[in-house]
């Protein structure tokens, strides 16, 4: 069917700030769609809150909103610009939600706007409980049985039916308190009375349990003319239990019979015609693993992350395809944008193994519970393709850059059977190092599977890599071996360690006995068709088929997977590197690892490698390739981390050289450079010994800020005010030895300032100066930024252009650069430069027209900043104001203390604008998921250095008509200055106490700066979580407590009586 | 032990052996199939052939009693990039190992199969041979390009006799010039009284079974090398509605004064995609074929194509104009594959009601 004539603006919903769950795959998916769309010739207007993306770039769509993802505010852009319909399906479950929404207020019918892609009803249909098992129920479709239950008789009944072991889940409590698996009458008494206890409504869910079944994925299309197709089915290595997001996934099925696979298959296609969705869909079904029997368990009628990885895994575009099909167009009429000949309406050939393991923030979050479920966890993930299982198995763990390279866990020799066997049965993010370790223990696969219910077939595979240690290890230096061990997928730095050589060697004696991999091509169709799609993996096989072109070329290396502090910012800057590549007329190739990114689009660059960023990966793409050079800057920290290794083979890194990147990270040379160029940092010393810490803080007096000089990115960063703080923290949080010294910095508190540059080496352009609302101390990554600066002089902007533009000479930048500055008593000290892209790139981009990454890329591929039509110094400001807003997860991480600190935690961001600081502030936040009621009431608990300030914070709410709460210590200096206040019991007292104030929603908003730490049991802590899971706003920085309160304020008016005059007598 | 599969362009590729180690010859072929291995080593339309398997691990699930598609494999060798020993699978039997040494079926691993396919795409089918190491392999391949390979297949797949499945709905006569068993498990399935007859029956053989529709096999190798059954199809048609399947369609073709051709590499796997011509509707199909009716040969026949491949235009599907009978070139009885045109069955039966219809009419 041709294209629908009779529309000509869509508006597409993106899916906002990163959160987990929702990560950088809906950049790549509404990208694709907006290009797709674009290219059909709709006008395209886009609405998303995250500036971090590629979809809001203005090539992107004709008009692109950066506004918050809410009903008011999308309402408004409706009203606005008017358009004939809708794509809701492309922007997650926030876009669908707000779709939804949209729709039921009648805004679309008010404006008459159609929803494209999937209808209103059909969302309904996949997305309420009730409706979707009647639908189930209608189409024969097995779903897990459950029933509602008030009793424990009830309990009875159903379980005499279905059988254990049954699943509890008691309604409306928060964060599925009190729910659990009961195998046996004993456990369904407990289980039961506690959650019918614990429900406010006393209400339980009882399902059958089906844990231990095989988790599958389909992802299916369909046409309005009814074509319906599979792209890709998935399996979970997991069994059904873990959030799909969670588990490790291998396309295609790897244990399903032809019947098996038919029969999955036939259910999802009835179901994706049923619904009458038109584009792309995911239905999830459990199988079990002893018979033809399947549930259904859940589908997403819309573009997902399992859609991401699909394409990634496949070559299929789903996305761009989805957005086309949205307007009409059938599947058997678009051409194999992959293959270029045969059409659209096929189902993918896989001829490699894909396998997708999870990233998980735990690194950062050393309290967090680690015990995987039905929440996910995982903010990123990393993809690896192989010919074999075990090859793409182990290609996924060394993309991880978890430090490990292969199946090992770190000091397992301490680990005893009894927690490798607990770590098995309630997995966590590493049970596969620990199926590993047990198997090199001599644990059986029938045992571990047993435990872990995970298939043999895996297990047999996992067996097979941990064998063939013993066989490298005993055959040191054969090259049959090697040769052999490569096949398997082993790295060389496994290899090394099994051979006590280094990588190096390794790698050497591969490269004389010609043992390297060959190249093969993602094609949709396992070579039946001649493909032109230019996207490459590795293998150790016969026939290599990237044909080295005669162009220059130049290599990129990508970000990795997402994870906090390396976010899709780094993405859209390796992006736009990849594009400035192109068009300074050179051959731009990617190397990246990750699924759900633009970067990993293979019509992004000239040649996509999917390849771990591993020094031996990346050599032998160069190897192969022979680049002018590597650019490293993009690519966060995990590609500055190659740079020297590269150099030291022999590569060319293109932009600020080897030597002047670790002038910016070595802590002693940067000093070295500070002070040649007279540019101020706080004090600091390096301390060997817990007794030299202790000296040192005393000589540059508390508070000071500690970490262990061998981590980067502020883990394990703290900031102590006093001596008994430090030998707490040189006691728990790191080991200081000669080897792995701590550093010890003054800590200034004061307003942190943060500025990117790109340099050429003689001119230095800075687009903008950006001022954070949280003082230093904070992590810049969660601070609220704002530009143009409110609240800088003149006198300290001309410093930091001074500073910035003396560093970036100094340190011979070319490329780009990220400094932070604090400003202390009208001085401006540095506090870390990072000769590479930052996280503020894309933000400060869009803000200032300025395309960084571009520039930055073609100054690095020679030219100069002059040729370009840039001057040294500070871009004129532009107007209005902008924000940018952290954005957390909170909710889904129990256990993780929200207080904000020296280490960074925020998964995402948004960019909140508008004409003035209120305005813009109150955007901001407001797209950040918080809501902001002009009236109400707070509840303040501040640690004893904060209490003077929270007096002022406090009579500001009272002014503006807040009640105020708070605990005996704050209340009594409330009311010690005048200021009425509740007084409400501490934790541990009688009810209702602080934690019922707070779950019972008396409250709006919580400060709290309260017994900072990382210990759960901690008072402070125990609030903060509370306000969480409460979905209350916890303000742990007064500095956002006082920014917050100027929004209000701006909202609404004072109320200020009239003097008393004193009557006179 | 390691052997090697030589190729008529001279090429080899060297591997583990598994399943018989005995010398084979055959054409090679690819099938893109990620699942189904078990019904294309039994698929008797491979007789002759070499089949490699596009997706590398092959055997994970086993062997199991139920997905045989015939009694005996007649496949001549098989090739994988990995074969699987430790199976998983509740209905696991057997590795495919054991199966292709009890079937003394010789098997080849641990080859680039993606190359081998790559090589297929770009030269076309031809000749190879699996054997141990030690013979030249120049002279291989010129024994291979001197030999032509035997063009009997469908005489050593069909029955020798004839046999019932019986059933109380219409009889059918299914001509077994390869058939899978999948085939009669559809006619089964809808009551026919099903009696198959081997592919050398006459018109003759057919009629005096009086059926009420007739069933044209799937089988291997080149339609014009079963001339019997072209007459055959002949002389029934317009008498008894017909029903052709892959070899069943192409002898149809012939039967109608259609011609026929080798294609390049064929269309072999589960994923292909049909256009029905009337609806614009696409199904995703099972295929194994390596030969076609011509476009341009139907000008002067009484066919109409109803189905197309969509990628290439081949013909996938055929219909006469004047007598009850249609014919597709790919498998809606899938096993393996997708299940998206299993409704032809239907079709048939209620052509088969139909043509009953007209007939109590007539002689009314």
């Amino acid at each position: 069917m041709p294209k629908r004539q009779d529309i000509e603006t869509i508006l597409v919903i993106g899916s906002g700030p990163i959160v987990i769950g929702q990560a950088a795959e809906f950049d790549y998916a509404g990208t694709q769609a907006c290009l797709a769309l674009k290219e059909e010739g709709y006008k395209v207007i886009l609405v998303n809150s995250n500036p971090a993306t590629i979809m809001t770039d203005t090539e992107i769509a004709d008009k692109v909103y950066m506004e918050p993802l809410t009903f008011e505010f999308v309402s408004r852009i409706i009203r606005k610009e008017r358009p004939d319909a809708i794509l809701p399906t492309l922007g997650g479950q926030t876009g669908l939600n707000l779709a939804v929404e949209l729709a039921k207020a009648g805004v679309l019918a008010e404006c008459g706007v159609e929803i494209l892609g999937t209808k209103l009803e059909a969302i309904e249909k996949a997305e309420d409980r009730e409706q979707f098992r009647a639908l189930m129920n209608e189409l024969g479709e097995p779903v897990p049985e459950s029933e509602i239950i008030h009793s424990l008789e009830e309990a009875y009944a159903f379980v005499e039916k279905v059988g254990y072991p049954v699943i509890v889940r008691p309604a409306f409590t928060l964060g599925g308190t009190g729910g659990g698996i009961c195998t046996n009458e004993e456990e369904l008494i407990d289980i039961v009375s506690t959650g019918l206890k614990l429900s406010p409504v006393h209400q339980c869910l009882l399902e059958k349990s089906i844990a231990g079944y095989k988790e599958i994925e389909y992802e299916v299309m369909r046409d309005a003319n009814d074509n319906a197709i599979v792209v890709c089915n998935m399996e979970n290595i997991d069994p059904v239990g873990i959030h799909t997001g969670d588990s490790i996934v291998v396309a295609p099925s790897q244990t399903l019979s032809d019947r098996e696979y038919q029969l999955l298959r036939n259910a999802s296609l009835r179901i994706i015609r049923a619904l009458g969705i038109e584009g792309g869909c995911n239905v999830q079904l459990a199988l079990d693993p002893h018979s033809f029997h399947y549930y259904v368990i859940e589908v997403n009628p819309r573009v997902s992350r399992s859609s991401a990885l699909a394409s990634k895994a496949t070559g299929y575009p789903i996305a761009k395809l989805a957005a086309k099909i949205a307007v009409g167009l059938t599947l058997d009429e678009m051409i194999n944008p992959v293959t270029g000949k045969t059409y659209a309406c096929f189902e993918p050939a896989l001829d490699y193994v894909v396998t997708k393991i999870p990233r998980f923030p735990f690194d950062k979050f050393e309290s967090a519970n680690r015990r995987l479920g039905t929440q996910m966890k995982a903010t990123g993930e990393v993809m690896a393709i192989g010919r074999t299982f075990e090859e793409s198995l182990l290609k996924a763990v060394r993309s991880l850059e978890t430090g490990v390279y292969h199946l090992e866990l770190k000091d397992a020799e301490n680990i005893t059977n009894e927690v490798i066997e607990k770590r098995i049965r309630k997995a966590g993010d590493e049970r596969l190092f620990y199926i590993a370790e047990a198997l090199r223990r001599g644990f059986t696969v029938e045992q571990i599977h047993e435990w872990s219910q995970i298939d043999r077939f895996f297990l047999t595979k996992m067996e097979n890599i941990v064998r063939y240690e013993t066989v490298i290890r005993d055959h040191i230096g054969d090259i049959e071996v090697l040769r052999k061990a490569k096949k398997i997928g082993f790295s060389d730095a496994a290899i090394a360690k099994l051979w006590n050589i280094s990588e190096r060697d390794v790698y050497e004696m591969r490269k004389q006995a010609g043992i390297v991999p060959v190249y093969k091509m993602v094609d949709t169709c396992a070579a039946e068709f001649e493909s032109e799609t230019p996207y490459y993996y590795s293998t150790y096989e016969e026939e290599n088929e990237s044909v080295v072109t005669a162009r220059e070329s130049v290599v990129v290396l990508g970000s990795g997977p997402i994870r906090i502090g390396q976010g899709i910012e780094f993405d859209y800057a390796t992006v736009h590197s990849v594009w400035a590549i192109k068009e300074a007329g050179y051959e731009a190739i990617i190397i990246n690892n990750n699924p759900e990114t633009v970067s990993t689009d293979f019509s992004t660059s000239d040649k996509l490698y999917f390849e771990p960023l591993t020094i031996e990966d990346v050599m032998h793409v160069i190897d192969l390739e022979k680049p002018v050079g590597v650019i490293v800057q993009f690519g966060g920290q995990t590609a500055i981390n190659l740079a020297a290794e590269l150099a030291a083979r022999g590569v060319r890194i293109l932009g600020t050289s080897l030597e002047d990147l670790d002038r910016a990270e070595d802590r002693d040379k940067f000093e070295q450079a500070l002070s040649d160029l007279g540019i101020p940092k706080p004090q600091g010393k390096t301390a060997f010994s817990v007794e030299e810490a202790v000296r040192i803080a005393k000589e540059i007096g508390y508070p000071v800020l500690v970490r262990p000089s061998y981590v980067l990115g502020g883990r394990a960063m703290e900031i102590v005010y006093q001596e008994k703080e430090l030998l707490h923290y040189m006691e728990h949080a790191v080991k200081v030895n000669p080897q792995h010294p701590v550093l010890i910095d003054r800590y200034l508190i004061g307003k942190e300032i943060e500025v990117d540059a790109v340099s050429d080496g003689e001119a230095v352009l800075i687009p903008g100066i950006m001022e954070h609302i949280e003082r230093a101390g904070v992590h810049s990554g969660d601070s609220i930024a704002v530009y143009p600066p409110q609240t800088l002089t003149d006198k300290i902007k001309r410093k930091i252009v001074d500073y910035t533009i003396k560093l970036a000479k100094g340190l011979r930048i070319v490329g780009l650069l990220n400094i932070q500055f604090v400003m202390y008593q009208d001085e401006v000290y540095v506090l870390e430069v990072n000769p590479r892209s930052s996280r503020t790139v894309p933000f400060l981009s869009k803000i200032t027209g300025v395309p960084m990454a571009n520039i930055a890329t073609k100054v690095i591929l020679g030219a100069k900043l002059a040729d370009l039509g840039y001057e040294t110094g500070l871009r004129q400001e532009s107007e209005g104001v902008y924000v940018k807003v952290p954005v957390f997860s909170f909710a889904k991480l129990r256990n993780v203390d929200i207080s904000l600190g020296p280490e960074m935690k925020s998964t995402g961001e948004v960019i909140g604008k508008d004409i003035t600081f209120e305005k813009a502030l109150y955007k901001g936040l407001v797209a950040s998921g918080i809501h902001i009621r002009p009236h109400g009431a707070v509840l303040l608990t501040v640690a004893d250095k904060d209490k003077e300030d929270a007096v002022e914070i406090a009579r500001r709410f009272y002014e503006i008509g807040y009640q105020l709460l708070a605990t005996s210590g704050t209340a009594e200096v409330l009311k010690a200055a005048d200021i009425p206040v509740t007084v409400v019991n501490k934790i541990r007292s009688a009810s209702p106490n602080i934690l019922d104030v707070i779950r019972q929603g008396k409250v709006q908003v919580v400060i709290n700066t309260l017994t900072k730490g990382k210990q759960p049991e901690s008072d402070g802590f125990r609030i903060r979580r509370e306000a969480v899971e409460n979905g209350i706003p916890c303000l742990t920085s007064l500095d956002t407590a006082r920014a917050m309160l100027q929004v209000i304020e701006s909202m609404t008016f004072s109320t200020t009586a009239m003097t008393q005059r004193m009557v006179r007598a | 032990m390691k052997r090697q599969l030589v190729l008529e362009d001279g090429s080899f590729f060297i591997g583990e052996a598994f399943g018989s180690t005995e010398k084979t010859v055959g054409e090679v072929v690819f099938n893109t199939g990620m699942t189904g291995y078990q019904e294309i080593l039994t698929d008797p339309s491979y007789c002759g052939q070499i089949v490699t398997m596009t997706y590398p691990l092959i055997g994970n699930y086993g062997i199991n009693r139920d997905d045989f598609e015939s009694i005996e494999p007649h496949i001549h060798g098989f090739i994988v990039k990995e074969v699987c020993d430790v199976p998983s699978n509740w209905r696991n039997e057997m590795t495919l190992d054991e199966y292709l040494k009890e079937k003394k079926i010789p098997g080849l691993a641990g080859i680039d199969t993606r190359k081998l396919t790559r090589i297929i795409r770009q030269y076309g089918t031809l000749k190879g041979m699996i054997c141990d190491l030690d013979v030249s392999v120049r002279e291989v391949a010129e024994y291979l390009k001197a030999t032509e390979l035997p063009r009997d297949q469908v005489k050593r797949v069909s029955t020798k006799s004839a046999y019932p499945s019986p059933g109380r709905g219409y009889r059918v006569v299914l001509v077994d010039f390869g058939m899978k068993h999948g085939i009669l498990r559809e006619l089964n399935k809808r009551n026919c009284d099903v009696i198959v007859l081997p592919y050398n029956a006459t018109a003759e053989d057919v009629l005096r079974l009086h059926p009420d529709g007739v069933m044209l096999s799937n089988g291997p190798g080149d339609p014009k090398d079963v001339p019997e059954a072209i007459k055959m199809i002949g002389g029934i048609l317009g008498k008894v509605p017909l029903f052709g399947i892959c070899l069943g369609h192409q002898l149809f073709a012939l039967a109608c004064g259609a011609d026929t051709e080798k294609m390049k590499f064929g269309h072999r796997g589960s994923n292909h995609p049909v256009k029905h011509l009337a609806t614009g509707k696409v199904a995703i199909t099972s295929q194994n074929h390596g030969y076609t009716v011509k476009k341009e040969s139907l000008c002067n026949t009484r066919l109409e194509i109803t189905h197309i491949a969509l990628n290439d235009g081949t013909i996938e599907g055929l219909r006469h104009l004047d007598y009850p009978a249609f014919t597709v070139q790919y498998h809606p009885e899938a096993s393996p594959g997708p299940e998206d045109a299993n409704s032809l069955f239907d079709e048939f039966i209620a052509m088969i009601r139909e043509f009953k219809k007209e007939g109590e009419i007539v002689h009314a």
